[in-house]
């Protein structure tokens, strides 16, 4: 419960640090934010009209002072490309990306964390060594080129999977956005064709962002079985006759599960942020392509809304995992 | 003991899931799963996160305004196959007064808006108005005339069934047109726009995602740097082919190109020299091009005292070698081009003066007096091509001697750069507003006021550069009522702009769309809002 109460005083702190920080990157960068809402060839009385209605011919402290009234306010302004409120956007684009990031991270777990184990239960054996390979290759194979390879080979040449976008084109405008995750918006809808169809569209992506969390993942995961099993209780819990199973899940895996948290987390939130060049090869619409695209428009509203989501989703993350240690380990809760 | 037999139990389930794994791929069936689209769907690839509004009063940025193109009309447009020639869309005839001031408008009886209502005077009216009062990043196209608010009903209005507009002032008739055939000249439903009205926007907000035009498509949906999506217009005058249109934002180029081989798009608009290279022959792929209005450039600023030496600016134009940047660099997507003009528009100059020529080069530093050179930076944008373009130009100049220091930005970055006259030298790109000479002639032309605070930053001004004569030939070329003369005038002032002005222009954008197995009618062209859907179809 202090723990709780400290994080909701650290939150607020953090977001405005955040917020400042960013601002003043926004501020500070030699691209003039006008030119991103009225283009290069707006005449001078123009730009000079919509510099003062954005308040940009004001002091900085001002500006900032103004920002930050409007986020106590809930409103992240307009953002310049989409027309839409900031907060609109986030809401359209940021379930895309926790559907991917979801989706790549279930994968993800379901086989990193037993590759890691049994990398680590067989240390030296030839699967230590294909998980090793896998995870180096893993994370340094660049993601385009494995993502353009995936689309190659399972799209283009074996006609396994769909092409990119989040749903094919007969579903175009058929599927009513409820939630914004497609998956369970067209399974409100009742429609299992486009079900599976948005299915399908979402396995490769997640596939492709799935491989290089394997790799960390697993990696991890030997790292700290290694660890766990040469520690003398397991000596002893092999001295006792305990099962190889229980001695590998509960006892070793038991132990590091605390460290994994960690991991896992921080995981999540990095795939969170949204994968651009994923998103990008495979045109999702997700927060990373948006986040992108704003930066490289001067969008400086949306650019602003969707750093400090990302920064929430750390900061709540990492209270979350704040709050999975007490859970697991009776230790940090004394 | 306990680990060999955990050793053995693990190795047996990875063996046996191994053999499942490669049985069950042996047994999927190799065969493509997703099905082509439907005929009378329209699937185009294309990078639209430039898409600000579909509102044909504000939109000023290519995809924005290829869609106004074909959901809205405008009185006037350029002829498809002589675009250098205008004929009426929504007009049927327009007569202008001797003096250059009255411009009568008789409308077609036939045109009908999307909801099925007819298109009246009265909606031309209030489009231009709404132009004028309005006044978004297009507004100028029509402002520039002398319109404003306090004036633009009383100059701007509809009699007897026709549109009169009167000018303040006397302007070439020709240069009026090609304004009214931009995409700012959209006509818009009055009704429609009211109806859907706030805060007095005259229905900015609404037509930023919908439409209310008389063109062959409707907009249904625009989902930003997703999709748009287009319908036909049952009561347009203009038939399309497809009953619906998806524009999809697949931005990389190599994506695009796997879903034209899969059939999962028909038309990939973005296709870059490699992908052209491997669709080039194959007889299930229809290549289209059309020059487009954008030229590539490098400017010199006058601010600086080597490059505002003539000779030095001549010597830098004949130290490029033009031919090869585009055939090495850009065979496909960019043609060489010299003059302020590009090739398309009216009185563009196609011949190449300049060609490289080292030794000429040579002379003429030595002659500005710096027969060894000098060193200068280059700012470019780092998107492709202009980061292989620059490093050519790098490597052409430093056979000349001259030492450029290359400097990489985002291309807002190196416009934000140059509009504050902070650059030496700059590679950039420019596109006419409008179809008419006086958009490039009055960028590259025009500057009266070289001081810090004009009143228009023209890209003359960016550069620093003052040239009187032309700056007077922009001012009187405009309210020349002989078109042919002066479409004369602006040939006599590329050849003058090429003699002294510090851009050297290299090359223009030629704009290529790949159409798939079976489709046809794709007409890219010559300007964004000129690019026709509606002869699209797919057998």
């Amino acid at each position: 419960m202090k723990a709780l109460a400290g994080a909701l005083v650290t939150i607020p702190i953090t977001l405005i640090g955040l917020a400042l920080v960013t601002f003043l990157i926004g501020r500070v960068m030699p691209i003039d934010p006008v030119l991103a809402i009225l283009g290069d060839r707006a005449p001078e009385e123009v730009i000079v009209r919509t510099r003062i209605e954005l308040g940009l011919d004001r002091p900085l402290p001002v500006q900032f002072a103004r920002y930050i009234g409007q986020l106590l306010h809930g409103d992240l302004g307009n953002s310049v490309m989409t027309s839409h409120p900031v907060t609109q956007d986030i809401a359209h684009f940021f379930p895309a990306t926790i559907e991917l990031a979801t989706a790549a991270m279930l994968i993800a777990m379901l086989i990193g964390i037993p590759l890691g184990v049994f990398a680590a239960v067989r240390q030296g054996s030839r699967l230590d060594t294909v998980v090793r390979v896998f995870c180096l290759t893993g994370q340094s194979v660049p993601v385009f080129v494995l993502a353009m390879l995936s689309l190659l080979v399972f799209y283009a040449r074996l006609g396994w999977a769909p092409g990119t976008g989040r749903a094919d084109v007969m579903f175009q405008d058929m599927v009513p956005e409820v939630t914004g995750f497609l998956t369970i918006d067209t399974l409100l809808g009742g429609d299992w064709d486009a079900f599976g169809d948005a299915l399908a569209h979402l396995a490769q992506p997640a596939g492709v962002l799935a491989w290089f969390s394997i790799a960390y993942i697993a990696r991890m995961t030997r790292a700290f079985m290694l660890d766990a099993l040469s520690g003398e209780y397991i000596i002893t819990a092999r001295a006792k006759g305990l099962s190889a199973s229980r001695i590998i899940w509960r006892h070793a895996f038991g132990n590091i599960a605390v460290r994994l948290v960690t991991v896992l987390v921080l995981t999540y939130a990095g795939l969170l942020e949204g994968a651009v060049i994923t998103e990008t090869v495979f045109s999702w619409p997700g927060l990373g392509q948006y986040l992108t695209v704003s930066l490289l428009n001067a969008d400086m509203n949306a650019v602003l809304g969707a750093t400090l989501v990302v920064g929430l989703i750390y900061v709540v993350l990492n209270l979350l995992a704040d709050l999975i240690y007490r859970l697991l380990d009776p230790r940090v809760r004394s | 003991m306990l680990r060999k037999q955990s050793l053995e139990r693990q190795s047996m389930l990875t063996r046996r899931a191994l053999l499942a794994t490669t049985a069950a791929i042996a047994a999927a069936p190799a065969v493509p799963a997703f099905a082509a689209t439907p005929k009378d769907v329209i699937v185009m690839a294309k990078q639209i996160d430039d898409i600000i509004s579909l509102d044909p009063q504000e939109s000023f940025e290519f995809s924005g305004n290829e869609i106004g193109g074909n959901v809205y009309q405008r009185l006037v447009r350029p002829k498809p196959t002589t675009p250098e020639k205008l004929a009426g869309d929504l007009a049927e005839k327009w007569d202008v007064s001797p003096d250059g001031l009255t411009f009568t408008f008789t409308l077609k009886t036939g045109p009908k808006f999307a909801s099925g209502e007819a298109v009246t005077a009265d909606d031309v009216v209030f489009t231009l108005h709404r132009a004028v009062i309005l006044n978004k990043t297009p507004g100028f196209i029509i402002t520039q005339f002398g319109f404003s608010k306090d004036n633009v009903e009383k100059l701007i209005r509809a009699e007897d069934g026709k549109v009169v507009m009167t000018l303040p002032e006397s302007q070439a008739p020709s240069f009026v047109l090609y304004c009214l055939s931009a995409n700012v000249g959209g006509i818009v439903e009055k009704k429609t726009a009211l109806a859907n009205a706030k805060d007095g926007d005259m229905g900015n907000g609404w037509l930023k995602t919908n439409s209310a035009g008389s063109g062959p498509f409707q907009v249904k949906s625009w989902k930003a740097s997703e999709s748009v999506t287009l319908e036909a217009n049952p009561n347009s005058t203009i038939k399309a082919y497809a009953k619906r249109l998806i524009i999809r934002h697949i931005p990389d180029p190599s994506a695009q190109l796997l879903s034209l081989e899969k059939g999962d798009i028909d038309i990939a608009r973005n296709l870059e020299t490699e992908q052209l290279k491997s669709v080039a022959g194959k007889k299930d792929y229809t290549v289209v091009a059309s020059a487009k209005g954008s030229s590539m450039y490098l400017a010199m600023n006058q601010n600086n005292p080597i490059l505002a030496k003539p000779e030095v600016r001549q010597a830098v134009k004949w130290a490029i070698d033009y031919a090869s940047i585009q055939k090495n660099i850009v065979p496909n997507t960019w043609l060489v081009s010299q003059a302020f003009l590009p090739k398309g528009l009216p009185g563009a100059l196609t011949d190449l003066p300049f060609e490289q020529s080292v030794g000429k080069a040579k002379t003429l530093l030595s002659q500005a007096g710096y027969p060894n050179g000098f060193e200068i930076t280059l700012d470019y944008s780092s998107a492709a091509p202009d980061s292989d373009i620059a490093q050519a130009v790098q490597a052409n100049l430093a056979a000349i001697g001259i030492k450029a220091s290359l400097l990489a930005g985002e291309k807002k970055q190196v416009i934000t750069k140059t509009r504050s006259r902070q650059h030496q030298m700059a590679l950039l790109t420019w596109g006419s507003d409008y179809f008419d000479p006086n958009s490039n002639a009055q960028a590259f032309c025009y500057n009266p006021d070289n001081g810090d605070t004009p009143k228009l930053k023209t890209l003359a001004w960016r550069s620093s550069w003052q040239d009187p004569e032309l700056t007077k030939m922009v001012l009187q070329n405009v309210k020349e009522l002989d078109t042919e003369k002066r479409i004369g005038v602006y040939e006599k002032m590329e050849q003058i702009h090429q003699d002294r002005s510090p851009f050297a222009f290299i090359l223009q954008q030629q704009e290529v769309a790949t159409m798939g197995k079976g489709v046809s009618g794709f007409k890219v062209g010559p300007m964004s809002d000129l690019t026709d859907y509606a002869p699209i179809q797919k057998t």
